[in-house]
């Protein structure tokens, strides 16, 4: 854990989401969501502090190779097959600060498209050296950084010929649960990006590009890895500075 | 010109589709040995305070069918009303309780169960107080978002009347969809995502 002794504690409100940025609930066109989105609309109202605390995690829980796919479901000396790539990143609060010591999950499909899932049915090959799933926590500068390799895309039934372009999947856990965000980080240059319904579930192109990670040269390791850069940006929180208070408070 | 903001958009969300599992817990879809064990699967140690509840229910679509890989977490405070969070600053939270829990729902029959202590009140900005209740956050494939809820208690009828969260509700049949079925110490919160019994979700 981090000494947060000289920090004052994070109690301001969050910013309001902008609903109009993330994917509605109701997209005909990702057929699942049609009996899955709720019709009336959400009860609007400022956060307490139900909402603005949230649960930390620790780096102590972290095993060695958490953040390293490519080795963690593998053999003693094995590894999994494919592309082999760093993602690493930033996660921030839309007012450009760090978000120490945040909780990101991330899963995926192996080199091939193939989940390690028992429902699922997709005829390409499981890696046994590959599980897919890591996990880290930030750092002092809000950066973190996991080891995998570039997962294939795969086809899906909605459409009678939809596939899903290359994804990695994030869950994130800020400071608090109002934050709580799960999102997928697609790759520089697929034309597949731009025909995947889920991916169109999103209106604005801007907010879809956001998703997508530059290939970033600088940070590739010259014969091992090629690098993607993936910031992420969670709610900010409103400065309690004025803020009515209660006396006494 | 003038100066900008500044500011940065929030990250988009995806859904968190069906294999959310090998992520979340993937010791629940047979990925066992990278994690010891899943997260959020244990909250209430032995020496924690309070009453022992179990929180039991399903998924529900818009067409009645309980959604069989629906991701659900919950954030509660403990049973004296404070939540284990370094935002919390009205006090230190019981350390045998970490008020968050993680649960993917059966495969086959949807059902989903948590094992928690029954939280105290927790007061609004205002400084009225709040009924006793728990958070809960539902993904699942199909939920391009994730839906944020409220479960209240069907024993604390004087508490939930005068809720601030539950009276800024307009139509007031839709109320009861945010206060659990069940007899203490086994409550029942069924959520429905759609249709005439859809929950309350929260904008929040």
């Amino acid at each position: 854990m981090f000494d947060r002794s000289n920090q004052r504690p994070e109690t301001g409100a969050f910013f309001a989401r902008d609903r109009q940025w993330h994917p509605p609930a109701y997209t005909p066109g990702y057929k699942t969501s049609v009996l899955r989105s709720p019709q009336k609309a959400l009860l609007s109202l400022g956060a307490t502090l139900s909402e603005i605390t949230g649960p930390v995690f620790g780096h102590s829980m972290l095993g060695a190779l958490d953040n390293d796919l490519i080795h963690n479901h593998a053999r003693p000396g094995e590894s999994a097959i494919g592309e082999r790539i760093v993602v690493h990143g930033r996660v921030l609060d839309e007012r450009g600060r760090p978000v120490r010591g945040a909780l990101l999950e991330f899963w995926q499909a192996n080199a091939g498209g193939r989940y390690r899932h028992k429902k699922e049915t997709y005829l390409a090959a499981l890696d046994p050296n590959f599980g897919g799933c890591g996990r880290t926590i930030t750092d002092e500068d809000g950066a973190y950084a996991f080891r995998t390799v570039r997962p294939g895309a795969y086809p899906w039934p909605n459409g009678v010929n939809d596939w899903r372009p290359a994804h990695i999947h994030f869950s994130v856990f800020g400071h608090g649960f109002a934050q709580r965000l799960i999102t997928q980080m697609y790759f520089e240059g697929d034309p597949m990006i731009w025909k995947c319904p889920i991916v169109n579930s999103i209106p604005d192109r801007a907010a879809i590009e956001q998703l997508v990670a530059p290939l970033d040269w600088g940070n590739t390791i010259p014969m091992d890895s090629r690098a993607y850069k993936f910031d992420i940006v969670l709610r900010g929180r409103r400065s309690t500075l004025f803020e009515n208070r209660r006396e006494g408070n | 010109m003038v100066q900008t903001l500044g500011y940065l958009k929030e990250t988009p969300s995806q859904t968190a589709g069906p294999y959310v599992h090998i992520g979340l817990t993937p010791n629940v879809c047979d990925i066992a040995g990278i994690y010891p064990e899943d997260l959020g699967v244990a909250m209430v140690g032995e020496r924690a305070a309070g009453s022992r509840i179990t929180v039991t229910g399903h998924v529900y679509d818009g067409a009645g069918t309980p959604i069989k890989d629906a991701l659900i977490e919950i954030w509660q405070a403990d049973a004296a009303g404070l939540y284990n969070s370094p935002s919390e600053t009205r006090g230190t939270a019981d350390p045998h309780f970490t008020g968050w829990g993680r649960y993917a729902v059966d495969g086959a029959s949807g059902a989903f169960r948590f094992e928690t202590v029954k939280p105290g009140r927790v007061p609004y900005p205002d400084g009225r107080s709040m009924a006793p209740h728990i958070s809960f956050w539902i993904v699942a494939r199909g939920i391009n978002i994730g839906l944020h809820t409220r479960m209240y208690f069907p024993d604390e009828a004087d508490a939930n009347t005068a809720d601030p969260l539950l009276a800024r509700i307009e139509h007031r049949t839709r109320v009861a969809t945010l206060i659990a079925a069940g007899t203490p110490p086994h409550y029942v919160f069924d959520i429905h995502l759609q249709g005439e019994k859809e929950t309350v979700f929260l904008d929040i």
